[in-house]
């Protein structure tokens, strides 16, 4: 049995975020990771370190024996600070140091549900909980499909086909007159790894980079952007002034916002303009707040059209409220008048979004692509050395597609004799 | 009246198979066949075995059936396929002559104790409810049993094409099943209609076979059957031939008048398996076709082209054969032509092949929508084993993906269903490294003489050679090396401080057998079949220990029945699309469940869920 792993908490919800693991290694691992379990169901505070000895943070352990834990195996919880990127450390460090598997939807369940530690009224509870990781699971995956990623995620699905179907005519029709095809095979499966390789990269360095969201504020030169940052802040970050157009280039400021770690971007004021440095300020500003997770865009006045085309989920208010009582969906930085609003609205949006992405997401991605690349990498090798069993090389590339298939969809026996049946003339 | 336990319709493969498991469990059997000469017939290619369809021959030869053994007593040629290959992609074939395996079938069949070959035609079952009670036969006499094997083959609702022309018939020569066709209809079972072709049979001695290319049998002969231990008929070389632009123009040509081509036919045909016309339509840029000349007997001039299946009139048969290399005088002994038939949606099966709706009736072989001997004989042993656990009493044997060939036939069957006569190819058992054909008595002889279906003979070779095996293992493990002996004897190791033992050493590139009695001269003793065996093992070593991690779940989730009529409407949170879906497909296990297209983790553990509350309350 696997020892598996998850975050067990709303990711980004609360201050505190609590990592689970269960399964036969659990308490092992832990004892690597903290230096020492305090006595079963007691919590004890610990300095959480990877395998490098470098310290990931400082936390809350509670280990619970089999029979007597939520799955009714060994299990630890950590519990420690709920920022994304201490979150992300954690992670990576039990499925990278310590090889074990981020847990699939349901399967702390699934095996509470084997072992039989769960009562008929926990049983029946289950259906809604299951439901709302089934949606969420699809939710990605469609997330996944939609984007930039789904190309890709395309075409290597085309090349792992088209690779392991060649490797298939080669055993399954070896009395076909088919010819030989390992350069093909050698490079369909060097395009994906590379692919993979260049993905996993990108994806690393963007979870070290990124601590939070971003949220920005957009506007009309002059709609009271950076008077509002300030009133947010309690502190002067961007200059304000009367003259329009006085913030020309992107301001952060990162703030806690009901425990989202957020940068608030301000950013330049959207007219035209002929002065060049100006210009560019607004063209930045304008990608940079495209870019961004959530865009709380200020409008002039009550009737004034929205300055930018809102995205789903995107904020839209009248700046400068003082000017106009008597409106609820206003904002302003130099009354304070709804302030809190504003903050409550931006922490419930990022709620909402991190229950159906996040980096959990992200993570189960990344490791699927970290699985395949080694199972490609080891195919490769033998293609490379010139004599190789092909059946190693097809076990190789299927582990590859199984690992990647939330990605690229499942694939098939039937879609690899498809391909071969309208590539080859089969039947002697 | 008579009565039986078991009564099989049909004697071709599927039915022999049956017929004969059905004996062997110990249950008063009867098999009833139109033409009792017909035993055994080989009705396409001459050729028992190949890449998966040899490891259905060994798994059947495990379970103790008769194709193996029959197909080494026919053998005429012999042929390992991917000899360079691994053992698990290693695929036994042979060439057989088509009189000396229907004579051994049909001694066999006849010489069997409590075993009836009634000629005879099936005209009707006989119904009480939803159970089958026996069949009806021609002459209206009436055979009663507690359960019925349908092995019929292409015979229901079979129609030949040649050219223009088409006939009723089942083979060649051979009426249709009619009546029968007629009455399973109306049981409102799911059927749909496939096609398979045959090419024209020659009279080898028209060919030039100087003009020739051969292709000799294997020097050493690599056999079917695990009992066999020597070649038993004269052995003799196939020829190569090709098509030419000639031929194609002339199929080409005359594609009108294709009962394929000219819209006849609505059956789906196998894609590996185009007719002529196929190939030159589909493959249009190629312009040479490879067309192997396959003897069907020492005895018999007959020879099978094998690759140039037609359903063109007689007259363009002889015209594209004729402008063929060798074949520019040969003589066609029977035209080719293709065949039209009914077959059942296997989804309406349950793992063990019984109708799932219906008692006591069991349908094996190409009615189910497979083609070929191997695929038909192995459901036959399954349908046979299954019919007399079933007037038994006992529970139904299931075999399971992660075990055998014939686990992996029978789940795509049943769970999948077909869009093309199914064939099995070894890409299609995920566990492939796990299922080779040399394996295949260690995977199913010991399930086989736990049901009761092993013979005496069988049953002891088995534990003869399990002995030899366990005591070379611990032979093997008795010898160990340190790395720094293992390098000074000239092999790399990394230098890890580990022990190895002799049987770690054979998992380990660069060892082989010999290098292992180098370093431990006393292994010298395991004798030669031991060793080839051990090597065997050892070749995916590291793979396997990977692979069992998946196969222990996978075992876990087929041991969770789901009983039928599962109401999957009351599992909350499980969406109506799946629902309907499970519901449609009736998966008996959790592992079938899982295997279903669209399923998703958190949805089985709704099952799962729904299935332990289910225990809970009967608990309560």
């Amino acid at each position: 049995m696997d020892t598996i792993f998850a975050l067990a908490s709303a990711r980004g919800k609360s201050g505190v975020a609590v990592v689970r693991l269960s399964g036969p290694r659990a308490h092992d691992v832990a004892v690597t990771i903290c230096g020492g379990l305090p006595p079963l169901r007691q919590a004890g505070l610990r300095v959480l370190r990877d395998s490098a000895g470098e310290a990931l943070d400082t936390g809350l352990v509670l280990a619970f024996g089999a029979g007597s834990s939520f799955t009714g195996e060994d299990v630890v919880e950590f519990q420690v600070h709920g920022s994304l990127a201490t979150v992300a450390a954690l992670e990576s460090c039990l499925a990278q140091d310590h090889g074990l598997r981020l847990a699939e939807p349901g399967e702390f369940t699934r095996r509470a549900l084997e072992n039989g530690v769960m009562d008929l009224t926990q049983v029946e509870g289950l259906s809604d909980l299951l439901e709302a990781e089934t949606e969420s699971q699809r939710r990605q995956a469609l997330r996944v499909l939609d984007g930039a990623l789904g190309r890709l995620v395309e075409d290597w699905r085309k090349h792992l086909v088209k690779a392991a179907a060649l490797v298939e005519v080669s055993i399954d029709f070896v009395e076909e007159d088919v010819g030989d095809f390992d350069a093909a095979i050698l490079a369909a499966l060097e395009t994906v790894a590379g692919g993979l390789a260049s993905e996993i990269a990108g994806q690393a360095a963007r979870e070290r980079m990124q601590t939070g969201f971003e949220v920005a504020l957009v506007g009309a030169v002059n709609a009271g952007k950076s008077t509002l940052l300030n009133a947010l802040a309690g502190r002067e970050a961007a200059i304000t002034s009367e003259i329009a157009g006085t913030t020309r280039d992107v301001i952060e400021l990162r703030m806690d916002i009901d425990g989202f770690a957020v940068t608030l971007l301000d950013t330049a004021g959207l007219r035209d303009t002929d002065e060049v440095i100006e210009s560019i300020g607004i063209r930045r500003g304008r990608e940079r707040a495209l870019q961004a997770d959530i865009r709380v865009i200020l409008c002039e006045g009550p009737d004034a059209p929205p300055p930018l085309q809102p995205l789903p989920g995107d904020i839209v208010l009248l700046g400068k409220a003082d000017l106009f009582p008597g409106h609820d969906d206003a904002v302003s930085g130099l009354s304070g008048q709804g302030l809190d609003r504003l903050l409550a609205r931006i922490a419930a949006e990022l709620t909402s979004r991190v229950a159906r992405d996040g980096v959990s997401v992200r993570r189960r991605h990344l490791q699927a692509m970290q699985t395949a690349e080694r199972a490609l990498s080891e195919a490769i090798e033998k293609l490379r050395s010139g004599a190789y069993v092909p059946e190693l090389v097809a076990a190789d590339i299927r582990a590859a597609m199984t690992a990647l298939d939330a990605l690229i969809g499942k694939v098939d026996v039937e879609d690899l004799l498809g391909d071969i049946f309208a590539s080859f003339c089969i039947g002697k | 009246m008579k009565h039986y336990d078991v009564i099989i319709v049909g004697g071709g493969h599927a039915g022999v198979e049956a017929a004969l498991a059905s004996a062997r469990m110990g249950v008063a059997t009867a098999l009833v066949t139109f033409r009792t000469e017909d035993l055994g017939t080989m009705s396409c290619n001459p050729a028992i075995g190949g890449l998966g369809k040899g490891h259905l021959v060994r798994e059947i030869d495990a379970l103790d059936g008769i194709m193996g053994r029959a197909g080494d007593y026919a053998a005429i040629q012999y042929r390992l396929l991917n000899r360079s290959k691994g053992p698990a992609v290693q695929g036994p074939r042979v060439q057989a002559d088509r009189s000396r395996f229907r004579h051994f079938v049909a001694q066999e069949a006849l010489a069997t104790e409590r075993l009836d070959v009634i000629t005879a035609e099936v005209t009707a079952l006989i119904w009480e409810g939803d159970t089958v009670g026996g069949v009806v036969l021609a002459d209206d006499n009436r055979i009663h049993a507690r359960a019925v094997v349908m092995t019929t083959g292409t015979f229901l609702g079979g129609k030949v094409f040649i050219g223009e022309e088409s006939f009723p018939a089942g083979r060649m020569g051979d009426e249709a099943s009619s009546l029968l066709a007629q009455q399973l209809r109306g049981l409102g079972l799911p059927m749909g209609r496939l096609k398979t072709g045959t090419p024209p049979r020659l009279d080898g001695r028209s060919i030039d076979w100087a003009a020739l290319e051969t292709q000799p049998g294997d020097a050493q002969p690599e056999y079917l059957s695990f009992l066999t231990r020597q070649t038993q008929a004269r052995q003799v070389a196939c020829a190569i031939t090709h098509t030419n632009a000639r031929t194609h123009d002339i199929v080409r040509a005359n594609l009108g008048r294709s009962a394929m081509y000219g819209g006849q036919i609505e059956g789906v045909g196998p894609r590996y398996c185009p007719s002529i016309e196929d190939k030159i339509t589909r493959f249009a840029d190629k312009d040479s076709h490879q067309i192997f000349l396959e003897p069907e007997g020492l005895d018999d001039d007959t020879v099978y082209p094998n690759g140039i299946s037609t359903s063109l009139p007689a007259d363009v048969q002889e015209a594209y054969v004729r402008s063929i290399r060798g074949l520019e005088n040969v003589r066609i002994l029977q035209p080719g032509y293709a065949i039209e038939y009914d077959y059942l949606d296997p989804r309406a099966l349950t793992s063990a092949l019984r109708l799932r709706d219906l008692h006591g009736l069991y349908l094996a072989g190409q009615i189910n929508g497979t083609t070929g001997y191997e695929e038909a004989g192995a459901q036959g042993l399954v349908a046979g084993l299954n019919a007399a656990l079933f007037a038994l009493g006992r529970e139904p044997v299931s075999f399971s993906r992660s075990q055998s060939y014939i686990g992996v036939m029978i789940d795509d069957l049943t769970l999948r269903g077909v869009s093309e006569p199914y064939r099995m190819f070894t890409s299609r058992a995920e566990y492939r490294l796990s299922l080779r054909a040399d394996n295949a008595d260690q995977r199913l002889t010991p399930l086989g003489v736990s049901l009761g279906c092993i013979g005496g003979v069988r049953a002891e070779a088995f534990g003869q050679k399990i002995a030899r095996l366990e005591d070379a293992k611990a032979a093997l493990r008795g010898f160990s090396f340190t790395p720094k002996q293992l390098n000074a004897a000239g092999h790399k190791v990394s230098q890890d401080g580990m022990r190895r033992d002799a049987l770690d050493l054979l998992g380990l590139p660069g060892f082989d057998f010999d290098a292992v009695v180098a370093l431990a001269p006393d292994l010298g003793s395991i004798g030669a079949e031991t060793r080839v065996q051990i090597e065997k093992e050892m070749v995916y070593h590291s793979y396997l220990d990977r692979q069992d991690a998946q196969i222990r779940a996978l075992r876990a989730d087929e041991a969770r029945n789901i009983p039928d009529g599962f109401d999957y409407t009351a599992i909350s949170g499980l969406s109506h699309e799946l629902a309907g879906k499970l519901a449609r497909v009736r998966p008996e296990t959790l592992g079938q469940a899982m295997r279903i297209d669209g399923m998703t983790p958190a949805a089985l553990v709704l099952v799962l869920a729904r299935l332990q509350q289910g225990k809970m309350r009967a608990r309560a």
